[in-house]
């Protein structure tokens, strides 16, 4: 026994052996760093070339012309109006049709195989890739329902889209509201809809603002959908009612970039560079609402 | 005091049932949805076979159908998106996963606190972008090491979309991972592993579902992508494995047919249903399993 | 004394777990009766059947009746929403709402459709003096009361069950969150509340129950052992399980 016990402290404490584990443990360290910094370093160079190249291409002028078959000359003006009306209208359709959703699942609907079956289509529906809507948003709003190819059927479409994503955060910033608040609030004599508005709602807000902002980003860079509705690359006017067709900042920098002459390369990065400032604001505007509205609890 | 009046119980009675109703009707707002992409796609779809044949879309190797003479073989663009598939993966499985394996186990809680809101970013930028940046960049690049690169190229629209989808492999991993309990970690510690032992013996096979179904959801993203592909891959439908060459997806192909003034009821028209619904098809399939494995393999701790 | 609740044959359960068995009792206008036990002896349960609160818990089952000036609680014609104006209840926790104090007591007025701004600023006034929370938060009312410490947001609960004007008030184990000073003021505030609601609590401890209940109720395995005079119970007991437990041989 004790000639085998020898032999097993040997080998366990052979120093070459472990020297080699932890060179090889050093070794993976630095490869899954680089790993880590690889997007890093993704991001800042992507970011340095496009505003190198767009940043000397961005005016007042480009904010407030039109497109041109002249890249000096070229503006983004229709395309920004576009998005803003977009991303303002999909809001308004899918904020109330997802938060109403998400309420419905986890405080109305009751614990059966008809909400499994809802909540499962909603995870699948999160999947779907984006230019399946269009061409969903194609058949329905734009022919089917007559909207034609306008800003309402683009909408329309776009709030499909991030339908899931608001519901999903939706329901995860309600099921955070402590059930003592809510059986307070039972124990003072009100009905669901009462506690839904007087304490689920205002304690869930933050959570939901974040999952809408999220989908107000989405809706601001996709792209594929609202070609499919029918979108157009050109627009030489400015839409001024809903019913109007219209581009968006992301097909106008597709626009740009397809371009054989050179220059328009770098109007569409000019063009990035506005659409990353937008998102950047948005963004900035959902911490700032949040952070408003936190509601810290004592313990 | 006393004299406090409350509303009526009947009013209030009212008003809750319709709230119910009107909160129900809402609830099947999702199920509307997947009802009309189902009825959309399959209703052109079905006008589309009726002109070619379901053996012919699946089995030819050519597809043309706006020239003269048509041909409806759907293998071309399956060909193209399962090359974005294999050269987005190349990029987004390794360096997901070795990521997600770096913020769970190895990181500082501040290079964590760091580095993970810039793996967010990149999430958030639209594949618009991406694009850009493959056609500018990662094109040029290539090409001037392969200089026989088309121009339109399913490599450079690969990695990018590779790129893209890094932040969902990683994020999804590094939750499949936090979720392993830290006695499983300790118990291996304790027996004299390194950080690298416990890493891939302990926590990647603990996790293994979770990481699993990542890598399936980051691929079915790389198939619906269509923007990235729209601008770098390339508008040539090709039954080819050469990465250089200029192919094109089944998005790309709906994006291109869009953007040109398709008639509704042309076969043109009816032909973008068709694809769309192999491609909605093959993502839900995708979707389904990876749901599937973290059912089924989820472990009880 | 005057009979406020009767409780009749009353079974309650989980699922097909029975966790009350056969209740009788009679709870008196303006006492206090305090129910005690060891945990898991349903209490707790059965002081939510007397506002329905049980009914958030899914698939349980009420059997039995529940009379609260002559009428059951659990007969098709009563609303329970409308139940609970008249049935206050204060938690284990102190639970205010993250909104102000002001909000936070005039919260069930405002939902059942009282609106006057002079009644609501009256309700405020009454309840806090009447919590003796008054003099403490009168510059801070529109603050809100997260920044409260513990036992004054328990007052403030309280201030906030009253206000609706019930008759009665539950408590469910009001002040086991709380440190001994915040929680003899709170027992001093039930001692004066009772001349106006009858009041029940449910209590862990027994020195809280013997020092300010008029009635005590002793639970074991979801039954009612006995029910008497407070200072029956913890002199005299009639049954021999009360003994032992009151004596600290288990519980």
């Amino acid at each position: 026994m004790s000639v085998l016990k020898e032999d097993l402290v040997r080998l366990i404490d052979n120093p070459v052996g472990l020297r080699r584990r932890k060179i090889k443990n050093k070794f993976f360290h630095g490869l899954l760093f680089l790993c880590t910094i690889f997007g890093v370093v993704v991001l800042a160079f992507l970011l340095y070339d496009i505003l190198k190249k767009g940043l000397p291409w961005l005016s007042v002028d480009f904010i407030k012309n039109f497109p041109s078959r002249f890249p000096k000359k070229s503006g983004i003006y229709p395309a920004l109006l576009g998005s803003l009306m977009l991303i303002l209208l999909t809001t308004v359709i899918a904020f109330p049709v997802g938060v109403g959703t998400a309420v419905y699942l986890e405080e109305y609907a009751g614990n059966n195989k008809f909400t499994e079956f809802i909540k499962l289509n909603i995870a699948n529906l999160a999947g779907v890739p984006s230019i399946i809507y269009g061409m969903l948003g194609l058949a329905v709003f734009v022919r089917a329902l007559g909207m034609g190819r306008s800003i309402l059927a683009g909408s329309f479409t776009m709030a499909l889209l991030v339908l899931p994503i608001i519901i999903i955060s939706s329901q995860e910033a309600i099921r955070s509201v402590p059930g003592i608040l809510k059986q307070a609030s039972y124990a003072l004599g009100t009905t669901k809809w009462q506690t839904v508005t007087g304490v689920i709602l205002p304690y869930a807000i933050p959570g939901i603002l974040t999952g809408t902002i999220l989908s107000v980003s989405r809706a601001l860079g996709e792209a594929a959908p609202l070609i499919v509705v029918g979108a157009l690359s050109y627009v030489s006017f400015a839409p001024s009612s809903v019913m109007d067709s219209f581009t968006t900042l992301p097909i106008q920098i597709f626009n740009w970039a397809s371009m054989p002459k050179k220059d328009f390369q770098n109007v569409a990065a000019a063009g990035i560079i506005v659409l990353l400032i937008i998102l950047l604001a948005v963004n900035s505007i959902a911490i700032i609402l949040r952070d408003k509205y936190q509601i810290r609890m004592k313990d | 005091m006393n004299k406090i009046l409350f509303e009526s119980k009947s009013k209030m009675q009212k008003n809750e049932r319709v709230i119910n109703k009107t909160l129900t009707i809402l609830g099947m707002v999702s199920i509307f949805t997947t009802i009309g992409i189902i009825l959309s796609l399959t209703e052109e779809t079905i006008q589309f076979f009726r002109s070619v044949s379901i053996i012919e879309f699946f089995t030819s190797r050519k597809w043309t159908p706006m020239f003269e003479p048509a041909n409806y073989g759907v293998l071309p663009l399956v060909m193209g998106t399962f090359l974005i598939v294999i050269f987005s993966s190349i990029i987004s499985i390794p360096i997901g996963l070795g990521s997600a394996i770096y913020l769970s186990e190895y990181a500082p809680k501040k290079v964590r606190k760091i580095l993970k809101p810039v793996l967010e970013i990149l999430a958030g930028i639209p594949s618009i972008v991406y694009g850009y940046f493959a056609l500018t960049s990662i094109t040029p690049l290539i090409r001037s090491i392969f200089p026989s690169a088309s121009v339109f190229n399913a490599l450079s629209a690969g990695i990018a979309v590779g790129i893209m989808t890094i932040p969902m492999v990683s994020s999804l991993s590094e939750d499949a991972m936090m979720a392993v309990p830290d006695s499983l970690r300790l118990g291996a510690y304790a027996l004299g592993s390194t950080k690298f032992e416990v890493s891939t013996k302990i926590v990647v096979p603990a996790a293994f579902s979770g990481i699993a179904a990542s890598f399936i959801l980051s691929i079915s993203r790389a198939i619906g992508e269509t923007m990235i592909v729209a601008m770098a891959a390339g508008s040539t439908p090709k039954l080819t494995l050469n990465p250089l060459e200029s192919i094109q997806t089944m998005t790309g192909y709906i994006v291109q047919i869009s953007l040109g003034d398709v008639p509704a009821g042309s076969i043109g028209y009816k032909t973008i249903f068709a694809v769309g619904t192999l491609l909605f098809a093959i993502t839900l399939i995708l979707n389904i399993i990876s749901r599937n494995i973290v059912k089924k393999y989820r472990r009880a701790y | 004394m005057e009979t406020k609740i009767r409780v009749e044959n009353l079974n309650f359960y989980y699922g097909n777990n029975r966790a009350l068995t056969n209740i009788n009792m009679e709870i008196y206008r303006n006492k206090i009766t305090a129910f005690i036990g060891p945990s898991g002896c349903g209490k707790s349960t059965f002081l939510r059947t007397i506002n329905r609160m049980n009914e958030f818990i899914e698939n349980t089952r009420v059997e039995g009746k529940v009379l609260i000036d002559d009428e059951d609680i659990y007969s098709k014609k009563v609303d329970p929403v409308e139940l609970r104006r008249r049935v206050g209840m204060v938690f284990q926790r102190p639970n205010p709402f993250p909104k102000t104090i002001y909000e936070n007591i005039v919260y069930g007025l405002k939902k059942n459709g009282v609106k006057n701004k002079e009644v609501l600023d009256e309700v405020v006034d009454t309840t806090l003096k009447s919590v003796a929370l008054y003099e403490e938060v009168k510059d801070k009312i529109h603050k809100s009361a997260l920044e409260l410490s513990g036992g004054q947001q328990q007052r403030l609960c309280i201030a906030r069950a009253i206000a609706m004007q019930p008759d009665v008030i539950l408590f469910d184990e009001p002040t086991s969150a709380l440190d001994p000073i915040s929680t003899m003021k709170i027992e001093e505030l039930l001692l004066e509340l009772k001349n106006d609601y009858t009041i029940i609590i449910v209590t862990h401890s027994m020195q809280q129950a013997a020092r300010i209940s008029d009635y005590t109720a002793f639970f074991l395995n979801g039954e009612l052992i006995e029910i008497d005079e407070t200072n029956k119970i913890f002199s005299n007991p009639r049954d021999k399980r009360t003994e032992d437990y009151i004596t600290g041989r288990f519980g």
